[in-house]
């Protein structure tokens, strides 16, 4: 059974650095979110269970030569009273570090979607006393606030979009509608659920490159999948225009901005935040990528390369659990 | 019938546009006296009793103690609440740099000239 803990092990130690920094990197994303959106879960689920796995199996090995027999001799050990006079101290420590990693992974997950709910709820209570519904929009609110801002506040039927007066100043009928649009496709794809997913993977392992790389990619590519959405109901110009006002919190003049670009930094409002209450919203980083995806449109990826996309993210969510059970498979 | 949300709101409103505290009983004339339809105007006062120590508990209003019967005042005004909760939305960012000079640091000639068509367009 060695050999496959230490093929899981080379997983979890390529899906934790190389793989995602690569990933990150890469331009292909701006070109096919959704397809980088699926690799990234894949990268994410495949990582944590080669992680695991790579240390059950290691710690299990002189139980039994495959999986099922060695666990079946580790549970008689627990609950029979074997001897466990076979299992090293070394190989007792690595099963409880796998157990410790996979509690602490349930255990962030549950933690962050408290801790994400109970904000959310406080954040409704507060814009039930703030704010008024918007007059031709179903579930929109409005707020009293100079800044322009919109965000979507995720919560099943009670899923809401909020936007300011500022904002409604600013943005003519149609960039409004851009910029609604995009919200409401993030309440309708449930954006909330992956960046919950992630924002718990970080937590839960901050010093993990994967896991702030994979946050911080998959804010940004759902941004890109609203814009996506967006643009089947407004045209380009209106939408690059609708993110250029809200990204810098205020109608840019498009002399000063263009001729002095430190000038703007001192004038420009704040940027709409990727916070844990809003469905999804965008930092500057990501704010500038967007702009230059829309305004210099590359084709989306060919057949081939889609593929070969999601053939290497189905590759990696079988991988793991193969290598767990191969040794059992292979007699 | 109107929900417990929608007379906290009621509350709420009377409340910052009232400079001075104000006690249950004139709260629940106040009420009474106001337009909204939603709201019944005909209220208890132990009705308002129960918002009101709904909203204390929240942090949003505050009871004035050595008065008999207790006067009620909010604890900021609407516009601090409004603040603080936009300060929610919007400070999370990582990095708070305008994004359009940003951006324009980093654009080709071609892109800026069309950023520059659409901006001026609008």
């Amino acid at each position: 059974m060695f050999w496959a803990s230490y093929l899981l092990a080379a997983l979890a130690i390529i899906l934790a650095w190389p793989a995602p920094i690569a990933l990150s990197r890469a331009a292909w994303p701006a070109r096919a979110p959704f397809t980088a959106m699926v690799l990234w879960q894949s990268i994410a689920l495949a990582g944590g269970l080669s992680m695991i796995g790579a240390m059950l199996v290691w710690g299990l090995e002189p139980l039994g030569d495959n999986l099922v027999s060695a666990s079946a001799g580790f549970f008689s050990i627990l609950f029979d009273d074997d001897s466990a006079q076979t299992l090293g101290v070394i190989h007792v420590f690595a099963i409880s570090a796998a157990t410790l990693l996979f509690g602490h992974l349930v255990f962030t997950l549950a933690l962050t979607f408290v801790r994400i709910r109970r904000q959310r709820s406080r954040h409704r209570d507060m814009l039930n006393l703030l704010s008024s519904p918007a007059a031709d929009q179903p579930a929109t609110l409005v707020i009293s606030h100079p800044a322009p801002v919109a965000y979507c506040l995720p919560g099943g039927a009670r899923s809401v979009t909020v936007m300011s007066d500022g904002l409604m100043d600013l943005l003519s009928r149609a960039e409004l509608d851009a910029v609604l649009t995009h919200e409401n496709a993030h309440l309708h794809q449930r954006h909330h659920l992956l960046l919950w997913a992630f924002a718990a993977w970080r937590a839960a392992l901050p010093w993990l490159p994967t896991s702030q790389l994979a946050q911080r990619s998959v804010s940004e590519l759902i941004e890109m999948l609203a814009d996506d959405e967006a643009l089947r109901h407004v045209d380009e110009p209106t939408l690059v225009r609708a993110i250029a006002i809200v990204g810098s919190g205020a109608l840019p003049s498009p002399a000063d901005a263009l001729d002095d670009p430190l000038g703007e930094e001192g004038r420009s409002g704040p940027v709409p935040g990727a916070s844990d209450v809003s469905g999804g919203a965008a930092d500057a980083r990501s704010t500038a990528h967007r702009l230059r995806r829309l305004l210099t449109p590359l084709p989306p990826l060919n057949r081939i390369q889609q593929g070969l996309a999601l053939s290497t993210a189905g590759m990696l969510l079988v991988v793991p659990p193969v290598l767990l059970v191969a040794p059992e498979l292979l007699g | 019938m109107a929900t417990l949300g929608d007379l906290e709101r009621t509350v709420m409103d009377l409340l910052w546009a009232t400079p001075e505290a104000m006690t249950a009983n004139r709260l629940r004339d106040a009420i009474a006296e106001a337009p909204s339809g939603e709201v019944g105007r005909e209220l208890a006062v132990t009705t308002v009793l129960t918002v009101l120590s709904r909203l204390e508990k929240k942090g949003l209003v505050e009871r004035e103690r050595d008065s008999r019967p207790h006067r009620y005042r909010s604890v900021t005004s609407r516009e601090d609440h409004t603040a603080e909760l936009m300060h929610e939305v919007l400070v999370t960012a990582p990095d708070r740099e305008a994004v359009l000079a940003r951006f324009i640091g980093s654009v080709t000639a071609s892109e800026a000239e069309t950023l520059r068509k659409l901006l001026g367009g609008s």
